[in-house]
């Protein structure tokens, strides 16, 4: 008999897979959004007290 | 394996990626998220709109994670209510250890995260809000004291307390009195519906005060806690982030608050029958606005400050 690669269980797993792979990039991107405004913070002051 | 024959059919109820996100209260998350980001757009400190909107999503992922748990402890419960019976748990999609396992990594996470891209404070108080609504409340006082309605509302109360943390590193009167707010309003909130909602708590053992005290205490303690409630909505109004605009809809929806919850209180169970319960459930639907309305007029404050109109000038 032939195994079905595509049952309706492959889909579901796909599916949660591909949700938790959305949710991980969005979380890299959010943590590298955060460095830069916080590497940004860090040297505002110094920025501001030169100009 | 001439004559073997694989059994295709497979577990149908193998939870998807929306049965992990259920066990997160989502409903509940929408609350917190609202709340928490009066808090932190109503203090006096400006934020990054990268870390607000980070911050705001992590107290989320907390309030999510505190759900999860107590999906866990309560899973036992909820298999006896029909309101409880279709979530991820009870309904087998997801595992009691998985659910404790995304509750408390999730917890971790989130309050991890809280701290490093905001402050210690705001990242302590998500871990204490989660502390209090998942082992004070769900573990110990919910199944042990009428007054669990009280208890859960406190912890119901803190996301504004987060979000203004966030913003200024601490606590002050106006944080405080934010979450007196949420924290008065959760009682006459939840009993007006318990008042006309046969609900089945008692046959999972979970004291409720319709069903301990009875319906007629019921009805004075929320004409209490609407007091209560009102001399909270009043004071508010008179800190650094009220001001005329919230004062009006506060002095009208208390107003229409405490007429409603005195309604409540003076008629007895017969003539709730006889009118299908109008004064409790009106009472209820007001309560749904009163939240709402008492944040967005915090809110049109902070908006209007920078044009030299919000706050008392």
């Amino acid at each position: 008999m032939a195994f079905k690669e595509d049952h309706e269980l492959h889909k579901r797993r796909f599916g949660r897979n591909l949700g938790l792979g959305l949710v991980l990039i969005g979380f890299v991107a959010l943590v590298y959004g955060i460095t830069v405004v916080k590497v940004g913070e860090l040297y505002k002051p110094a920025a501001e007290a030169s100009e | 394996m001439s004559d073997a024959s694989f059994d295709t059919s497979c577990d149908t109820r193998e939870a998807e990626f929306g049965d992990y996100f259920a066990l997160l209260k989502p409903r509940v998350m929408s609350l917190v998220v609202f709340t928490a980001l009066v808090g932190l757009a109503v203090a006096p400190v400006g934020v990054h709109p990268l870390i607000a909107f980070a911050s705001i999503l992590f107290i989320a992922v907390g309030g999510g994670a505190s759900g999860a748990l107590n999906m866990w402890w309560d899973a036992d419960i909820d298999r006896l209510m029909k309101r409880t019976q279709s979530r991820p748990i009870p309904s087998g999609k997801v595992s009691e250890g998985e659910a404790l396992s995304l509750g408390v990594i999730l917890s971790f996470f989130a309050c991890v995260m809280l701290a490093l891209a905001a402050n210690i404070m705001a990242g302590a108080l998500l871990a204490f809000t989660i502390f209090f609504y998942v082992v004070i409340y769900t573990m110990w006082l919910k199944r042990w004291t009428p007054q669990n309605i009280v208890i859960g509302g406190a912890a119901g109360a803190f996301p504004p307390m987060i979000g203004w943390a966030v913003a200024t590193g601490g606590v002050s009167i106006e944080s405080i009195l934010m979450f007196a707010l949420t924290f008065a309003w959760t009682p006459p909130h939840f009993w007006a519906l318990a008042l006309f909602t046969k609900g089945d708590y008692a046959n999972a053992g979970v004291p409720m005060m319709t069903v301990t005290h009875g319906r007629k205490a019921t009805r004075a303690h929320i004409l209490g806690y609407s007091l209560v409630l009102a001399l909270v909505a009043i004071a508010l109004g008179v800190t650094s982030i009220g001001g005329p605009t919230y004062m009006v809809v506060a002095v009208v929806l208390n107003a229409m608050f405490i007429k409603g919850a005195w309604d409540v209180f003076r008629r007895n169970d017969d003539a709730s029958e006889a009118d299908k319960h109008k004064a409790e459930r009106g009472l209820f639907k007001l309560s749904l606005a009163y939240l709402f309305l008492h944040y967005g007029a915090l809110l049109i404050e902070a908006g209007l400050k920078p044009y030299g109109l919000g706050g008392w000038g």
